[in-house]
């Protein structure tokens, strides 16, 4: 086989290993934590966006993206506008504008209404806003590009049971979306229903008693079809493993949680992690024995997914040493006094590495289309 | 193969049983077929056979069900997931995987079958319900007919010994349910497979049946071969009816059998001279509604592609053809709930695409496929009052409306617990008390029984008497046959066909009631026609 079919071969039309997208998107949202540089912050976002459109599927999934930026907008926006009116945190000279303001009781002492509105409490709000939007896009592109359902089929036997509850909630979501707007239109047949607070109780009541009925069927199906199946196992056994892997679970993402978070050192925390995991990884193990689980054509792991992952973990790594390096350039927020953001032109090479994906992995397969069935879906919510 | 062994079960807080004292065996090989009213407990008892009742559902058994020699006491469902295959009645909700193939592969997982054998029986089944090509589909992309045969073939990949179905076809078009059952017949024929299937619409399934078992109303069953059963069970297909009516024995069960004893009754209309009596058509006929050169897309799916057509008052119109052909799409456009691009659609003097909400209820009013998506409140009397505080009528038109077409419901029920024809009406008291010119039912017939549909039928027909006109988008011909005054055929977003029942269905291989093609070439169309004019000739 000479190289060229070879890179053929690879390359080929196929969906990315879902565990690679979510490896990578993790690292982007590490990176995310380290700074609070509105520069690398935005090009995280931008990344995100890029590696999206380029590999996105034809899954409902794929449209979460949007979902997960414009809640991070939307937080970004109500974070500001609180901080102006309510909160202020940072203490600053630089003051923008006095509003009215009301006199509180010393017991809400922290919490203003109005007063004064300076522009590093406003600038601190934005940084840190921008960074959870940062995370939030992240996030939302492992959702999009890696259905939650095939990243389920790659987990390991013990944790299984615990997936496909998950998923299963996660696929209620859109369901819910999707009857809500079925039977919005449905009730308009009634007359003219009533607006606010009555007409939502009115959508809500069929929406989720039919979203419940669904969710038993789906349990009885899944039942019936030999779902969590196990052959003969001592019941110590079962839950010494079962008991293994949910505490080294807690454990490591407690660990994560506070590495990220930067409560916990470096040293104290990765311990921690390893120890975590390696329990899981026992329990998990230990219960692999008694599920005679077997799998159906397992996604590959190849070239790509080892390039996906590694160019997230570059810019993980790199926005991490330079903001250790250089704090100043690469957490302005909560500086006083307020100084301009300046490029840290390294740590911004290292997130543009992260968008490697959107050239380096092959192109999902174009689904074939659908039309007879479309329209049978459609008129259902009356689109 | 199955053995239901004094087996009564009841849920708690139920007063009587959902099935008491069955005992029944069910051998290898057979096609077992279970009918019953609705609410008679035939999803209890198909949901006993792996034990879904009691294990997943709550109640009591006593007695013990048996499935290849295994009680379902001792096994619960998942253990007996390698016997049973299970369907249940909406395969949508029941869908784990997001394609095709994934689908078929999920029992095959947990039983722990190796890689090699489960790409050949995903192969295999594939092949065998037709679904190559749509493989690497997404489920939700699929049209009812396919996700029903990819529900059959997720059960049989695992190889089960026994297929339990909850209603099969009631969703689905004469050719989707055709090639569904047709499936089913090869499974039966070559694999050997035992097949317990519970429907409403005898029609399609009672030839192909080797056993029936009805469930009476008490929770008792009776079960026998199709003939013996047929003779005397109040639940029949028209063949069945009408071979009753013309006292042929054994009562035929399929077209091809009547056809061999009607050569005689043929004759007799023939010479009585009697005429198909049509339903009457009311003589004013003023135009109701006019659609004229409509087109409607989603996105880039074109739904709707220049459909033209008039209704008048008196019109009982249905709606036919296949799923996702265009039906509910002109029924929303209809009612304002989707807005064509082009053309011209008036109803009662509005368009609906711009008519204030409350002007447009009172000239068209759509019962929506899910009735149940229309109500909330936690009992029918509530619902009809605040029913009328929506429309601004008086407080008490709903009730009344919903005394005269079910007076036999509860008012302190809450609307969930109603029995799925109760629940249709209670919407379309709903759709009704706004007093609407036109009326549309989105597949109105569905999970009905024959004694419910009769209900329907009749109230459709005195709605057309006085003065408003009806459309119905249905796959039920026998309710087409029996109810309708006109026609429309859908293709493609295209109106295909538009006229007389008689002339368009009976001239139809796919859409043609039963009693049409008994009696072909004479016009006849529904039981009711035939003992009419038997009657008049004596």
């Amino acid at each position: 086989m000479s190289i060229g079919d070879r890179v053929q071969q690879v390359w080929e039309p196929r969906l990315l290993h879902p565990a690679a997208w979510w490896l990578w998107a993790l690292a982007l949202v590490a990176a995310a934590t380290r700074t609070t540089n509105p520069f690398v912050l935005t090009l995280i976002v931008g990344v995100a966006a890029l590696v999206v459109a380029a590999r996105r599927t034809e899954s409902v999934w794929s449209r979460s993206f949007v979902a997960f930026v414009s809640f991070g907008l939307v937080l970004l926006a109500v974070r500001l506008v609180f901080t102006a009116l309510f909160v202020g945190t940072v203490p600053g000279s630089t003051v923008i504008v006095t509003l009215p303001s009301i006199g509180l009781p010393d017991a809400l002492a922290g919490i203003r209404i109005g007063g004064t509105v300076t522009a590093e409490s406003l600038v601190f709000a934005l940084y840190q806003g921008l960074q959870l939007l940062a995370v939030l896009a992240a996030v939302g592109a492992a959702n999009a590009l890696a259905d939650p359902r095939r990243l389920l089929k790659t987990v390991p036997g013990a944790l299984y049971e615990v997936g496909v509850a998950l998923v299963v909630a996660l696929t209620y979501a859109p369901r819910l979306v999707e009857d809500a707007v079925r039977v919005r239109k449905a009730q308009r047949l009634r007359g003219r229903p009533p607006r606010g607070l009555r007409g939502v109780a009115r959508t809500a009541v069929p929406v989720l008693e039919g979203g419940l009925a669904s969710s038993i069927d789906l349990a009885a199906a899944m039942d019936s079809r030999g779902f969590a199946r196990h052959g003969e196992v001592p019941v110590r056994r079962r839950r010494v493993s079962g008991g293994l892997v949910l505490l080294g679970l807690t454990g490591a993402i407690g660990a994560l949680f506070a590495l990220l978070g930067g409560a916990l050192l470096p040293l104290a925390g990765i311990p921690l992690l390893v120890v975590s995991v390696l329990l899981a990884v026992t329990g998990s193990l230990m219960a692999g024995r008694r599920s005679q689980r077997t799998r159906y054509r397992p996604d590959p792991w190849a070239t790509p997914e080892w390039l996906t992952v590694a160019s997230g973990a570059v810019a993980a790594v790199g926005v991490t040493l330079i903001a250790a390096l250089d704090p100043t350039t690469m957490n302005p927020a909560g500086l006083i006094p307020l100084v301009t953001p300046t490029l840290p032109l390294a740590a911004l090479v290292a997130v543009v590495v992260a968008a490697a994906p959107a050239v380096l992995t092959p192109v999902p397969p174009v689904a074939l289309p659908a039309p007879t069935s479309r329209v049978t879906s459609a008129p259902e919510v009356y689109a | 193969m199955i053995r239901f062994d004094q087996v009564t079960i009841t849920y708690p807080g139920s007063p009587a049983p959902a099935l008491s004292d069955v005992d029944l065996t069910i051998d290898e090989g057979e096609m077992c077929l279970v009918v019953g009213a609705t609410g008679s407990g035939k999803s209890t008892l198909l949901r006993a056979v792996n034990g879904l009742v009691p294990h997943f559902t709550g109640g009591t058994l006593s007695g013990t069900v048996a499935v290849d020699g295994r009680t379902t006491t001792k096994n619960k469902p998942r253990d007996l997931a390698d016997v049973v295959g299970m369907v249940l009645q909406d395969p949508t909700s029941g869908f784990v995987a997001d394609t095709v193939e994934d689908e078929l592969a999920f029992g095959m997982e947990w039983l722990g079958l190796a890689p090699a054998v489960m790409r050949r029986r995903v192969e295999e089944t594939l092949d065998l319900l037709g679904l190559t090509e749509l493989r690497h589909r997404p489920l939700r992309t699929l049209s009812g007919g396919q996700r029903q045969r990819v529900a059959i073939g997720s059960a049989l990949t695992v190889h089960p010994r026994v297929l339990v179905l909850d209603e099969p076809t009631s969703a689905l078009d004469p050719q989707g349910s055709e090639d569904v059952l047709a499936a089913l017949q090869r499974l039966v024929h070559d694999l050997g497979l035992t097949v317990l299937v519970a429907e409403h619409r005898l029609e399609r399934v009672v030839q192909y049946a080797d056993r029936i078992v009805e469930l009476t109303d008490d929770g008792h069953v009776r079960s026998g071969s199709p003939q013996q059963m047929m003779a005397t069970c109040p639940i029949a297909p028209p063949v069945v009816e009408l071979g009753r009516l013309a006292g042929w024995t054994p009562v035929p069960l399929s077209v091809r059998d009547a056809r061999r004893h009607a050569a005689g009754l043929r004759k007799r209309l023939h010479d009585s001279g009697a005429r198909a009596a049509q339903p009457v058509r009311s003589p004013a006929g003023e135009t109701v509604s006019e659609v004229r050169d409509v087109r409607l897309r989603y996105g880039p799916v074109t739904a709707l592609r220049g459909v033209s057509l008039q209704v008048h008052t008196g019109d009982v119109m249905a709606v036919m053809g296949r799923n996702g052909a265009g039906k509910s799409s002109l029924l929303a456009s209809l009612a304002g709930m989707a807005r064509p691009q082009t053309g011209h659609i008036g109803v009662a003097g509005l368009d609906p695409r711009r008519a204030d909400p409350d002007d447009l209820v009172r000239a068209v009013g759509l019962v929506p496929q899910q009735p149940g998506d229309l109500l909330y409140a936690t009992s029918v009397a509530d619902e009809c009052t605040t029913a009328d505080q929506d429309g601004g009528r008086r407080i008490g038109t709903t009730r009344a409306v919903l005394a005269d077409l079910a007076p036999d419901i509860d008012p302190q029920r809450h609307p969930r617990d109603l029995s799925e024809g109760q629940r249709l009406l209670l919407a379309l008291s709903i759709v009704l008390a706004a007093s609407p010119t036109l009326l549309l039912l989105d597949e109105p017939t569905r999970g009905l029984d024959y004694g419910a549909k009769r209900r329907l039928v009749q109230v459709l027909r005195r709605l057309a008497h006085t003065g408003h006109a009806v459309m119905v988008a249905t796959h039920d011909v026998e309710l087409v046959a029996e109810a309708c005054t006109r026609v429309a055929i859908v293709a493609d977003g295209e109106v295909v066909a538009d006229g007389d029942v008689a002339d368009v269905l009976a001239s139809s291989p796919a859409f043609a009631p039963q009693v049409a093609k008994i009696l072909s070439p004479q016009p006849w169309l529904s039981v009711a026609q035939v003992a009419g004019a038997v009657e008049l000739a004596g």
